[in-house]
């Protein structure tokens, strides 16, 4: 009788755990079939000269369809353009976005800092067109033309909470005894945060700041709006400029270009991917 | 023993979360000089409130009221800045809280750090030698300064707690329940070490152990529902109760 049950018991556990790696297993399905499809399609795109080289001219794919050669070129525009506005956007977003998760953290029950904290929550919510249609308006506009800087701009606005909220969350986990043994041995409050509780908390911020970062990297609807594109390696920031997912949608709508999406997609996806496992490793480490 | 001055004072010391209830009640009572107090009590009874009041930690929590007076050499503490207090009243927690992303040698000297006093090499290589080595740490860590704090095991990393507190040369050392999270074993180290240390600082300690400040401490508190019922000479408090509460709380009738 008792053996029965027992058996029945250990029956049921077995089918639920069979349910569980089941639908753990379909939840991963889409994934491989993304980097599987991009990898097949991609690999073989990639060249030396696929990174060094940019967009290739009207005149150049010509030549080389007469030739029957593969489309030359490449996309080191928008590499050389997503690295600029991301280099600028992360410059502010990390001191801004710290700062104010610090505040956040520190002042929790401070009514000002809870209505902080909701529009943080509104604005990492809020549709990336939208971003980008409001910084045409404030940046593009008065600046009279395209350029990196607004486009850093709207990629900043769209890092800030990331940001915000990973430093906020990693600081309110810290054991409170951290800061109190801090402030026991005389510490003022500004100290304490930055040679105590910043540094016991690096590992949290810095990934959120990875995380942030892929995922603005892919951003391309704010950047029609604010960096247009460029089809040459540009450095200056107050002229149009490309970035690598503006490229993938440029190659979609260029039928001789078609051939240079998938290593786009590829770089773009192994980018983020090496960011993420970056993140996730660095944030293993720390808390060892 | 009348004629020896007090270091600390307590007087009427009340503690209030709220508006309506007090967590600690009108609690007077003077500390003597290279003395060990201990403050025992049941869970609840206001022990540590009374404790964390001395280096004004109440004052990071707004809700939080003190009132009456605590002298500090005669000096009121509660009109006084926190950094300089907590300069003067060092506190070892109950949790070994070394500095996570600090080695041995910069978690004796955060307290420099955190105050942005600059020692020269020689003051900083002195400061650590004499403080782990009056925390009996310095033969076990001399070879792994550089490493975590983390690192070492929780009795050492208490100790090194202490050897930190201690670096800012305090008057008085504020000890809550430092030995409950620790072993047998770390917990008689830490004992045999405070014994020594009375020479140098005047310890106020927390215990829930009865044993604890029998063997270590020369004055006792009891408190109970924020009152301090009873302060004396521990032996005398041990041995001849003068409340029915203590009676009850020594004999395990309460707590």
């Amino acid at each position: 009788m008792d053996k029965l049950k027992i058996r029945n018991r250990l029956a049921k556990d077995k089918a639920l755990l069979w349910t569980v790696c089941l639908l753990a297993t379909l939840t991963a399905v889409p994934l491989f079939a993304i980097l599987g499809e991009v990898f097949i399609r991609g690999y073989n795109q990639l060249s030396w000269s696929f990174f060094t080289e940019p967009t290739p001219t009207a005149y150049r794919v010509m030549k080389a369809i007469e030739a029957g050669t593969p489309i030359p070129g490449g996309i080191a525009n928008g590499i050389i353009g997503t690295m600029l506005m991301l280099g600028m956007a992360v410059i502010f977003a990390i001191p801004i976005g710290i700062l104010c998760g610090v505040f956040l953290a520190e002042n929790a029950k401070n009514r000002y800092a809870q209505i902080v904290s909701y529009l943080t929550d509104l604005l990492q919510g809020t549709p990336s067109v939208i971003i980008g249609i409001v910084t045409y308006i404030w940046v593009v506009v008065p600046m009279k033309g395209y350029s990196a800087i607004a486009g850093s701009i709207a990629l900043f606005i769209m890092m800030l909470p990331l940001i915000i909220r990973s430093t906020e969350e990693t600081l309110k986990i810290l054991p409170s005894s951290l800061k109190e043994a801090g402030l026991a041995l005389g510490g003022n409050r500004a100290r304490v945060m930055l040679k105590v509780q910043i540094p016991a908390a690096f590992g949290g911020i810095f990934t959120g700041v990875l995380l942030a970062i892929s995922r603005v990297i892919g951003e391309t609807a704010p950047l029609m709006f604010t960096a247009l594109g460029c089809s040459f390696v540009r450095f200056s920031i107050d002229k149009p400029i490309s970035a690598v997912p503006l490229l993938i949608w440029e190659f979609f709508n260029d039928p001789y270009l078609q051939e240079l999406i998938w290593g786009a997609s590829l770089f773009l996806l192994l980018f983020v991917l090496i960011l993420n496992l970056t993140a996730k490793y660095l944030a293993k480490k720390w808390n060892q | 023993m009348e004629s020896v001055k007090p270091i600390l004072e307590f007087k009427k010391t009340c503690v209030s979360y709220t508006k309506q209830t007090m967590a600690v009640k009108y609690v007077s009572a003077a500390i003597e000089r290279n003395t060990i107090t201990a403050i025992m009590g049941p869970s609840g009874c206001g022990k540590s409130t009374l404790l964390r009041a001395v280096n004004l930690m109440h004052n990071l929590y707004p809700n939080i009221r003190v009132d009456g007076e605590i002298l500090l050499n005669n000096e009121n503490i509660l009109s006084m800045e926190p950094i300089d207090v907590r300069r003067r009243v060092g506190m070892v927690f109950q949790r070994p809280a070394p500095f996570p992303t600090m080695s041995i040698y910069d978690n004796v000297l955060s307290g420099y750090t955190l105050n942005g006093i600059r020692l020269s090499r020689n003051q900083k290589e002195e400061t650590v030698e004499h403080c782990l080595q009056s925390v009996a740490l310095w033969d076990e860590v001399k070879d792994v300064l550089n490493k975590k704090g983390t690192f070492l095991s929780g009795g050492q990393q208490q100790r090194l707690c202490i050897a930190r507190a201690l670096a800012m040369k305090p008057d008085v050392l504020l000890m809550d329940e430092p030995t409950s999270a620790l072993d047998p074993i770390a917990t008689a180290h830490i004992e045999e070490l405070m014994q020594d240390l009375q020479k140098e600082v005047t310890i106020l300690i927390v215990t829930h152990n009865m044993g604890q400040a029998m063997r270590i401490s020369s004055k006792s508190m009891f408190m109970y529902l924020g009152e301090l019922v009873e302060y004396g000479n521990t032996k005398d408090l041990f041995s001849n109760p003068k409340d029915e509460r203590t009676k009850a709380y020594l004999t395990g009738k309460m707590g």
